[in-house]
């Protein structure tokens, strides 16, 4: 089951750029939960603060309180064991390419040492089937690369991996902008199938994406949330002008 | 759209000319690279074919003067004193390498590796064998294969860890970002994730320093000494090929000569078959459409 997150006071840097400001946020548990604005805004910033990616890169740093579930994920747990109870799906499709599609999946489970054969049999399948991915590649799992799937598999294949490891939350940032249509459509589906299990955050860049999947929206510019309410609410009636103004493509 | 903004006939032949001209110049370096590497292969083949022959393999050397004999104890020799070398230089090199590239960003350590290895890369291995002599063989008063494994081990070491940077650099950061994200611990995606992806540039690395000391005979001359007799221990001088060759080819005996031209002839495609034999083994595990 999913948990809700709850974000006070997040404020993040990279060097000297203030990148996020005063973010205050609730996300409910199995609601997917949309964040939209434009290009360099701070809604990739947003969510690797969530897990803890931001920190990964050596001049970035983020104050502030994210609680998820009953968990501080800054003060009570290590970084690795935040992200593997809050998974990630990233903008480009990132496959292992060493790896073969099996190993992908089972790559997060292996990789933390975890090496019972018919259990990963088990997690594998039950990953790629809940990413739409089985049918297409169950002859090939142990054959094939995951870099030879086309762009769209390769993006399926990453969210079963991220799946594999049973998180509570999946963070999507920009699953699909690197996707054709029919792709898109693919992990819109899973993304509104993926709710029951998870609370899902999704990065997009697409607001018709962001109504069709998403209960919640928020809006971001500038590094500062403008607006967060319910999707119909953003998209119908807006309170902030500058919310209306992105989403009627004044600007952005 | 106007005639002259698609360009005229003209401008087409003149790319069709710049497009083969430009081709005839990259296959005219190809062949001057090759063209020496065949010359000296098919030089050794005329010279030394003729004295191969079974007992080359099985057989010590013999005096001046009688027939026969052969060079195994240095084929074997080469072989120990390579794996010494091996033993020490690739684990060495590989983990120096994963530093600078994973670790050490920026830092004065780092710095200094990556300059040490710079120089130690210049340095003469005439030098290195002399350095060898005056750290291990003066301190244990004898000449021995480890000794040699020694000098060699650290000569392959910068090679090897230059290119391991390099080839870690070149992994896309968006895989290290898929085992973090992941919740994989840092170590594990880099020893898992990382160097698994960059290994086919590491081995590649790791092939060239072997191929380069496999050849080198300044480096043995002070340390692993060679020896006419088959190899007792590890702690006892040991002959090696290009030692074998060198004291022949100096020689003034024709059939030395001879068995010299043999010899080298038997480097090279010792070379060429255990870099051949890496590859083979290393690549077996390649899955369909991996990049």
């Amino acid at each position: 089951m999913g948990v809700g997150i709850e974000v006070k006071n997040l404020n993040a840097w990279y060097g000297q750029t203030h990148s996020l400001v005063d973010i205050n946020l609730t996300m409910p548990a199995n609601h997917a939960t949309a964040l939209i604005g434009p290009s360099g805004c701070g809604k990739s910033t947003f969510v690797r603060c969530l897990n803890r990616m931001h920190e990964t890169n050596p001049i970035a740093r983020a104050t502030g309180s994210v609680r998820m579930g009953d968990i501080d994920v800054y003060k009570d747990a290590s970084p690795v064991e935040i992200r593997r109870r809050i998974g990630m799906v990233f903008q480009r499709p990132n496959p292992f390419p060493t790896m073969s599609i099996y190993d992908n999946v089972a790559s997060g489970l292996k990789l933390n040492g975890f090496n019972n054969r018919k259990i990963l049999d088990e997690v594998v399948e039950r990953s790629l089937r809940g990413a739409a991915l089985w049918d297409e590649v169950k002859d090939d799992l142990r054959k094939k690369s995951g870099a030879s799937l086309s762009g769209g598999q390769q993006q399926r294949l990453c969210i079963a991996r991220a799946l594999a490891v049973e998180p509570e939350v999946l963070l999507m940032d920009e699953p699909a902008s690197a996707l054709d249509p029919v792709s898109t459509s693919k992990i819109e589906d899973l993304i509104f199938n993926l709710k029951s299990q998870y609370t899902i955050v999704i990065v997009t860049h697409n607001m018709q994406q962001a109504a069709r999947v998403a209960e919640n929206t928020g809006f971001f510019l500038n590094g500062r949330m403008i607006e967060y309410d319910s999707t119909d609410k953003i998209f119908t009636n807006p309170t902030d002008k500058r919310t209306e103004d992105y989403i009627t493509g004044r600007f952005g | 759209m106007s005639e002259d903004f698609k360009g005229g006939r003209l401008n087409s032949i003149v790319r069709t000319v710049e497009n083969h001209f430009v081709t005839g110049l990259a296959v005219l370096s190809t062949v001057l690279v090759v063209a020496p590497l065949v010359a000296v292969f098919s030089y050794l083949l005329y010279k030394g074919a003729s004295s191969l022959n079974w007992a080359f393999f099985t057989k010590l050397p013999v005096p001046v003067g009688e027939t026969g004999g052969g060079m195994a104890n240095s084929i074997i020799g080469s072989a120990v004193v390579l794996g010494l070398g091996s033993l020490l230089g690739i684990p060495v090199g590989i983990a120096a390498g994963v530093y600078l590239a994973e670790f050490g960003r920026g830092r004065v350590l780092a710095n200094m590796v990556r300059f040490t290895a710079d120089v130690l890369n210049g340095v003469p291995s005439i030098v290195m064998g002399i350095s060898v002599y005056a750290l291990i063989v003066l301190r244990e008063k004898h000449f021995s294969a480890y000794a040699g494994g020694a000098a060699l081990g650290i000569m392959m070491v910068p090679t090897i860890t230059r290119t391991t940077e390099e080839m870690l650099l070149t992994v896309p950061h968006n895989i290290r970002e898929a085992a973090l994200g992941l919740g994989v611990p840092n170590w594990r995606a880099v020893c898992s994730v990382m160097l698994r992806t960059a290994s086919p540039g590491i081995i590649t690395g790791c092939m060239l320093a072997f191929a380069r000391v496999a050849g080198e005979t300044a480096p043995l001359l002070f340390t692993a000494f060679g020896n006419e007799f088959w190899p007792t221990g590890l702690n006892q001088p040991i002959a090696a090929l290009p030692l074998q060759i060198y004291t022949y080819a100096i020689s003034p005996y024709d059939d030395q000569h001879r068995l010299a031209w043999a010899g080298a002839l038997v480097l090279i495609v010792l070379i060429m078959v255990s870099v051949t034999l890496v590859r083979y083994v290393t690549s077996r595990g390649v899955l369909k459409g991996a990049s």
